[in-house]
């Protein structure tokens, strides 16, 4: 197998508090090749977004990225000035947000916006930016594209106005786009179609994704692998179809459970018992025992690391395997 | 648009009509001009005559409507103590407030908001925080205080420049102005200053907070993302998303130091139209007093008709559905 494109390994993001260090995403890894769909899936909080704007240096402050390297294309990106990083967001990595309504300037039209993200990284003419904006916006489906380019984003519907924030990020043929919870702030209908063309598009220009959502169902239809996090780190990995039909840790059991496409009409759905845990106080050892099921004395030790073919999980009693 | 514009402009008939109506009346209650205006030991005669010749024997509302007649053709009335049209005495004295206010908000304005914003970009820089020190400064010292300190070390003991006047004029459009002599220029400095310490305080806690929210917003980690400069972030989004309270707050400032400039042009014997209006109250010259404050209600018309149409502008949110 080629080296992977994107190689995140012991990715630690701490914010400083008043009542202590909150790490926020706390030793993960994973790897991301060219043209794959990784989906990040994750409770809020969970530290899957950190995670994104992690990789493209972009943690709010005062959180740093403590320790541990993202490489693109075998180059560690962490702690480059900030010059360099810029070259690479937009133009490498992209990303795309939740709530396009908010992503958007309200006061400048579409036009303007896109020009000034394809000036961020190209000299080029006001007649030769128009075209290539016309051009990606008819790439991701917007009617009429020539006119929309001088309309408001408030003149856009909600699904509009998300085509247009990806046909920002799709602007420079990044090799990788972060796609950060992008269909949640839309209706389902919609949600569905934006789903479908993004697939698509990754399809056809070969960029890779890592789409990051709270909901296991749209990550299960979007991406190749998954990695589920919970409490800062990647309690499981591996390919979708394998960890959907057969999870290894406890956590992603549970939610495979509370989907609603499980449960049968009329029963209540499972969910898992109490709440996520405070990442100021953390229990020692495995974060999710205090609400698994499985959970042994044991379970106050760090878990370890399985890597079983092409899945990691990490867990002191993984389901489905013969101890 | 049209309609618009209209509606405005009955609008400010009224206001006006309303304001001339409360000055008339209210400089009638203050006290009687003819008081003032012929000396004590003056025969029974002059004094019948003068009365008549101001028509001060007539009922208020007759007096009141004599005057709105004339007003309507552009008279004004002759001013008591400069036995000169009021019209023209007001315009004599205008063009020497409308350079200084316009010199004071002008510099505070391009001067406080980039100074906010950067404070507002790192709050935490040491050049930040001495921002925020000399904005507080100028909140809290006393115009007449900071005037007389400038004149002490600026003109006293420095003697680098003039401490009041004018200084030389040049004429423009017919009118004579002192910005176009370097000597009249010399003579703006410390009057300038010391009108603009207070608006450029106020600039730059404005410009502050403004940037300090935009640049949390999803619009700006969005910009980031895609790789724009800093520089291009601060310019082209976060001063667009910032621009409407800037506005009206220099629509609001304009149009008070228009008006009511007095303490300044005082202090530094500026013959604008703030000394005119304290001179003409402490010798009750009532033409002079009425039309002065129609004109100041005109003023805030006028500005608060551009800052609507600047919002308009500004914000494409605005343009629909506007009453």
């Amino acid at each position: 197998m080629s080296a992977p494109l994107l190689d995140v390994s012991g990715l630690e993001t701490q914010f400083p508090t008043r009542d202590g260090v909150v790490r926020a995403v706390n030793g993960v890894s994973f790897t991301v090749n060219r043209g794959e769909i990784l989906g990040l899936v994750g409770e809020s909080g969970s530290g899957k977004s950190v995670t994104g704007f992690s990789l493209i240096g972009l943690v709010d402050a005062p959180g740093r990225i403590a320790a541990g390297s993202v490489k693109l294309d075998g180059r560690d990106i962490v702690g480059l000035p900030n010059d360099e990083l810029r070259a690479i967001r937009g133009k490498r990595i992209s990303m795309v947000f939740q709530d396009p309504s908010m992503t958007l300037n309200p006061v400048l039209t579409v036009g303007d916006q896109m020009l000034l993200a394809l000036r961020a990284h190209e000299r080029i003419s006001a007649g030769d930016g128009r075209r290539r904006c016309v051009a990606a916006l008819e790439q991701v489906g917007i009617p009429d594209p020539g006119r929309r380019l001088d309309s408001y984003p408030h003149q856009f519907s909600g699904g509009m106005r998300q085509r247009v924030a990806i046909a920002i990020a799709l602007l420079h043929k990044p090799d990788l786009v972060i796609a950060d919870e992008p269909t949640t702030a839309l209706d389902v209908s919609i949600q569905a179609q934006i789903l479908t063309e993004m697939k698509a598009l990754a399809r056809d220009t070969g960029t890779a994704m890592i789409w990051i959502s709270h909901d296991l169902a749209t990550v299960s239809s979007m991406a190749d692998r998954i990695a589920v996090m919970y409490a800062g780190r990647i309690v499981e990995s591996g390919p979708t179809a394998t960890v959907l039909r057969d999870p290894r840790h406890p956590y992603t059991r549970g939610l495979l459970d509370s989907l609603p496409a499980i449960a049968q009409a009329g029963e209540d759905l499972a969910s898992i018992p109490g709440t996520t845990p405070s990442l100021l106080k953390l229990p020692p050892g495995c974060p999710f025992a205090p609400r698994c099921p499985r959970a042994q004395p044991v379970c106050a030790n760090e878990p370890p690391l399985a890597v079983e073919g092409d899945r990691t999980f990490l867990c002191h009693f993984p389901l489905g395997v013969r101890a | 648009m049209l309609g618009f514009l209209i509606q405005r402009i009955l609008q400010a008939a009224l206001v006006v009509l309303a304001m001339s109506a409360l000055v008339f009346a209210g400089v009638f209650a203050i006290g009687n001009p003819i008081d003032v205006l012929i000396s004590p030991d003056a025969t029974q005669d002059i004094r019948a005559a003068t009365i008549a010749k101001y028509g001060f024997d007539r009922p208020l509302w007759e007096q009141y409507f004599t005057f709105l007649g004339r007003a309507l053709h552009g008279d004004f009335g002759q001013s008591f103590v400069y036995n000169m049209p009021v019209g023209r005495l007001i315009l004599s004295r205008l063009p020497a407030t409308l350079e200084l206010t316009l010199a004071a908000v002008l510099g505070a304005t391009l001067l406080g908001v980039p100074l906010g914003m950067y404070a507002g970009y790192r709050p935490q820089s040491r050049f930040s925080k001495a921002v925020m020190a000399l904005s507080i400064l100028g909140f809290s010292v006393p115009t007449f205080w900071v005037g007389l300190v400038l004149i002490f070390a600026f003109a006293v003991n420095l003697g680098w420049l003039p401490a009041g006047g004018r200084g030389a004029t040049a004429p423009l459009f017919g009118v004579e102005w002192s910005f176009l002599t370097a000597d009249g220029l010399q003579h703006m400095i410390l009057p300038a200053i010391n009108l603009a310490l207070f608006k450029f305080a106020l600039m730059i806690r404005l410009a502050r907070a403004g940037t300090r929210e935009a640049m949390l917003t999803d619009t700006v980690k969005f910009a980031r993302a895609a790789g724009l400069s800093e520089r291009t972030v601060l310019l082209r989004h976060v001063l667009r998303l910032i621009a409407i309270p800037l506005v009206t707050v220099f629509g609001l400032e304009f149009g008070s130091t228009l008006a009511f400039a007095v303490v300044t042009e005082t202090i530094f014997s500026w013959p604008g139209l703030g000394k005119l209006i304290i001179d003409s109250i402490t010798s009750l010259d009532r033409p002079v007093m009425v039309a002065y404050l129609m004109l100041v209600a005109l003023f805030f018309i006028v500005i608060n008709l551009a800052v609507d149409l600047s919002y308009a502008a500004l914000d494409p949110r605005m343009r629909k559905g506007r009453a």
